[in-house]
């Protein structure tokens, strides 16, 4: 089949990026979306320009590296499917396609469609882990768990980083994002004496990197390549409530992360 | 000359001894000692976590553009651990035996042994860090049974094990971020290590981004940064992984140990088409249900819902009848092999076996299975767009892991001193062939265990000069570093980067893959020099050094490869016997399994890097086996 692709083209975070149209021919049915890329990068290569830049590695869908917009849909819009896992069986002849990375002010772009996706990480350094020295913890036997706690926490632990979320929220919120690892520590027994904390101090966080907050369209839940549910950002919401009801109102401050609250938003 | 300071003393004491003569670094000292780990896989992260945790000064460097999205990331399967919570006869000594048995008698018993005693705290570290294993309905952890072994000692996360025990590393590396402890640098590519005086001293990396290239200095240098099957181009390997931060620590003088101990993971997707850029694991642990089998009959046409259950071969059930479907991965590659060289192979290619889940489906229902293997079967159906449910999966053999690397003593130190190498990228425990599960239980107990108890010893009983980056060795590394990357920009050939690392990966697949010959043996290494030569004078690569520039990026990581492949042709030659994963075809038992020779073989091989053009010279560390009973293995 023959493609036409419209492609996000920009050197750096530095200069403006503008879109450039390829023509793609002969491609098979049995190849991935990436290999689909490769194939025209090879091309790019062969006449002397710049292949196009975009992040991949594991190509099997849990990496989270990959991952931009085709034709306005994170992913490319096939139900719990990274572009990585995009069988070129899903396309057809003369198809024309438009490929531009995840567009959101937390997410600066690094080059074509590659973004800079450390306001994650920094998320997390807020709060989102379990305070377990490696050392001596007791019997992994010795904490039960019902089934369904781990069948939730890992639900949620299966998110896979990948940003698909913020761009394709309107608002390029991160609250599925910040949810899934809430979900996933909170509803373990290791998670609770942290809980409270780790609520708060992550929320803080998230609204620091400038993403902006859920109206429930639930485009998020859509693209999601693991299927997150929408669901954990309500448990995210009740969770925060307790917290602020049993008086922890103030985050952790981490320098560079987390800042202490102005005066202005204590009030 | 190699000393692998195994400590004296009975085997079960070897660990609980090193510790205790093990120098400690004052609390209160520890800032003044930095560490530099480099990877951030499940020993990486594990290990510059817990050095953090400790109160050492730790600088982390990763390719990627977040420590989540190393390999460790994709392993499926689980972690071995000998709880013996299921009390099926399970014990220390038990996966201790199994693991030296496993791997064909060619890894060294101390560092076996710790692993298995390490194993237990493992798993209990990783719960205290809230990785949501698998559990029963009564709370209690879920186990499951893997290849090679007789007990179900296997911790798993559904189908996503690795993802979620390298989350639990990577979320405790995120805390010492915040806590200041450790310093990330993120999408830094180590491009050589610095030795001061005989000892590892610093790196010198670039910055994929800018292009930059910088030097770090430290008292300590960590490697940690996986395996190599990519020089076959098509394995499971994640499209980054390479053999750079080895293959350059190696020219700087670390020995390369068993390079050509590689193992082919018999339960891949098949190729389909020669634009394929890499091949997809289905986890070993579908063995557990699925039934491998392939037609009786050569060159089967029918459907093989239409080939009745007395016209199929279930060859591995019927050669090997007490591990049945679970033998060791090597045994069962090279029986898929066998049965495709035959003409019995099943798929378009030929290239292929079934793995067929009909039967567990009616034993245990179908959510039952969808439970356990749903998110394989997800995978299988998008890139096959077949449905596992109702027709058998296609499966063949494809690199996968490494069990060669760098050389390391018992305290994990390469030959180079104060160059600490852990996980996939050295070579210690698995011998000629890993056991399922045993990957991340080896890089977990090297990261959160091993080091952080040998790289403080180090740093007690060691007088370090002060040091930093202006010392001129830093600036002459850097200077090597940069004229490299030159020259790559400067030959402005014909080719691309892929196009000789997919000829590459041809002939190393052809000759030195599944089975291995003197005749392939010596073709390869007549055509390795000459793919090489060709590589510097016609390779393209399009844009500069000093910008994002992928092309770059994998035209260095090839020119690595071009030259680790000729070793492990070397290594593959000079080793004539047959032992785990390296078949000689030369060396079988008349049914056809591998033949080792002990008399002339028990040794690991660790070679010195001379130079470009000259030989490698091969250092011997002999093996002992007093607690294993040397004898041939047998899963009849």
């Amino acid at each position: 089949m023959n493609l036409t692709l419209k492609i996000w083209r920009q050197l750096n975070a530095h200069t403006a990026g503008k879109f450039v149209t390829y023509q793609v021919k002969d491609v098979t049915k049995d190849i991935s979306f990436l290999e689909m890329l490769d194939s025209l990068n090879e091309d790019l290569l062969d006449r002397g320009e710049p292949p196009v830049a975009f992040e991949h590695d594991c190509r099997e869908g849990i990496c989270g590296s990959c991952g931009f917009l085709i034709n306005g849909v994170a992913h490319g819009g096939h139900r719990g499917t990274t572009v990585c896992q995009l069988s070129m069986r899903f396309f057809k002849d003369g198809d024309a396609l438009t490929l531009e990375p995840w567009r959101a002010r937390a997410f600066p772009v690094i080059r074509d469609l590659i973004v800079n996706r450390s306001a994650f990480d920094r998320i997390i350094q807020a709060g989102g882990f379990i305070s377990a020295p490696t050392g001596s913890p007791p019997d992994a036997n010795a904490i039960l768990i019902p089934k369904e706690s781990a069948d939730t926490a890992f639900d949620a632990a299966a998110c896979i980083g990948c940003g698909a979320c913020v761009a394709a929220c309107p608002n390029a919120a991160a609250m599925l994002f910040t949810s899934a690892k809430l979900t996933h520590l909170n509803s373990l027994p290791q998670g609770q004496p942290q809980r409270d904390q780790r609520t708060v101090s992550m929320v803080a966080a998230m609204k620091a990197e400038l993403f902006g907050s859920c109206t429930n369209h639930g485009e998020c839940e859509a693209v999601c390549p693991k299927e997150i549910p929408l669901e954990f950002i309500g448990r995210m919401n009740r969770d925060l409530i307790r917290t602020l009801s049993r008086r922890r109102r103030e985050p952790l401050v981490i320098a560079g992360v987390v800042q202490e609250p102005s005066d202005e938003e204590a009030q | 000359m190699l000393d692998a300071r195994i400590p004296p003393g009975p085997i079960e004491q070897n660990w609980d001894k090193c510790r205790f003569d093990m120098k400690l670094v004052n609390p209160a000292n520890r800032r003044k000692h930095s560490i530099i780990v480099v990877g951030s896989g499940l020993a990486g992260a594990a290990a510059a976590a817990t050095l953090g945790q400790q109160g050492y000064r730790v600088q982390c460097f990763s390719y990627h553009d977040t420590p989540r999205r190393a390999h460790s990331i994709a392993a499926q399967g689980g972690i071995n651990a000998a709880k013996n919570y299921r009390n099926d006869g399970d014990s220390i000594f038990r996966l201790f035996y199994d693991t030296v048995k496993g791997g064909d008698f060619r890894s060294r018993e101390a560092n076996v042994y710790r692993l298995a005693t390490v194993s237990l705290n493992i798993i209990d570290q990783c719960v205290a860090q809230g990785v949501p294993f698998a559990r029963e309905y009564g709370g209690l952890l879920d186990t499951r049974s893997f290849g090679g072994v007789q007990v179900q000692r296997t911790f798993y996360a559904r189908g996503q094990t690795g993802q979620q025990l390298l989350l639990g590393a990577y979320q405790a590396l995120e805390e010492q971020l915040a806590a200041g402890t450790v310093t990330m640098h993120i999408r830094s590519e180590l491009l050589d290590v610095v030795i001061v005086d005989g000892r590892a001293r610093g790196i010198v990396t670039r910055d994929l981004v800018t292009g930059r290239i910088t030097s770090h200095a430290a008292d300590v240098v960590v490697l940690a940064t996986g395996g190599y099957s990519n020089v076959f181009y098509l394995s499971t390997n994640a499209k980054a992984c390479n053999c750079t931060a080895i293959w350059r620590a190696h020219r700087r003088g670390a020995l390369f140990a068993n390079p050509c101990f590689t193992q082919i993971h018999p339960t891949c997707i098949p190729l389909s088409s020669e634009h394929q850029s890499k091949l997809t694991l289905m986890s070993e642990s579908l063995r557990n249900d699925g039934r491998v089998w392939v037609p009786k009959k050569k060159g089967e046409t029918r459907a093989p819902e239409d080939i009745p259950e007395n016209e199929r071969d279930y060859y591995l059930e019927r050669r090997y009848p007490s591990f049945g479907n679970l033998v060791p991965r090597d045994v069962a590659s090279r029986n898929a092999k066998e049965v495709c060289d035959e003409g019995r192979g099943v798929g378009p290619s030929g290239q292929g076996v079934y793995l067929d889940f009909a039967d567990a489906i009616q034993r245990l229902g179908l959510p039952t299975v969808r439970e356990k293997y749903g998110n394989l079967f997800d995978i299988y159906e998008r890139i096959t767009g077949e449905d596992a449910y109702a027709v058998p999966m296609r499966i063949y053999p494809a690199p996968h892991y490494t069990m060669g690397g760098l050389w390391v003593d018992y305290h994990l130190m390469s030959t180079i001193s104060e160059l600490f190498v852990a996980g996939e990228a050295n070579f210690s425990d698995h011998g000629a062939n890993r056991l399922g599960a045993s990957a991340l239980m080896q890089g977990l107990a090297d990261g959160y265990f091993v080091l952080p108890a040998t790289v403080p010893d180090y740093l007690a009983t060691t007088k370090l000069e002060p040091l930093d980056t202006s010392h001129p060795t830093f600036a002459a590394a850097k200077d090597d570093v940069g004229q490299r990357i030159e020259k790559l920009l400067e030959v402005k050939g014909n080719r691309s980067p892929d196009s000789f690392h997919k000829e590459l990966g041809k002939l190393m697949w052809d000759e030195c893959g599944m089975a291995r010959s003197e005749a392939g043996l010596r073709k390869a290494l007549a055509r390795i020099p000459e793919l090489r030569e060709e590589f510097w004078h016609n390779l393209r690569i399009v844009g500069g050094g000093e910008e994002l520039n992928q092309s770059l990026e994998k035209a260095n990581r090839i020119s690595d490869f071009l030259e680790l492949a000729e070793l492990m042709c070397i290594d593959a030659l000079d080793r004539k016997e047959s032992c785990g994963g390296h078949f000689r075809v030369e060396s079988q038992t008349p049914e056809g399994e591998a033949k080792r020779d002990d008399a002339n073989f028990s040794y690991s091989a660790a070679w010195e890097w001379k130079g470009l053009d000259q030989a490698p010279v091969l250092h011997k560390e002999p093996l002992t086996f007093e607690y294993v009973h040397l004898a041939q293995r047998s899963y009849k």
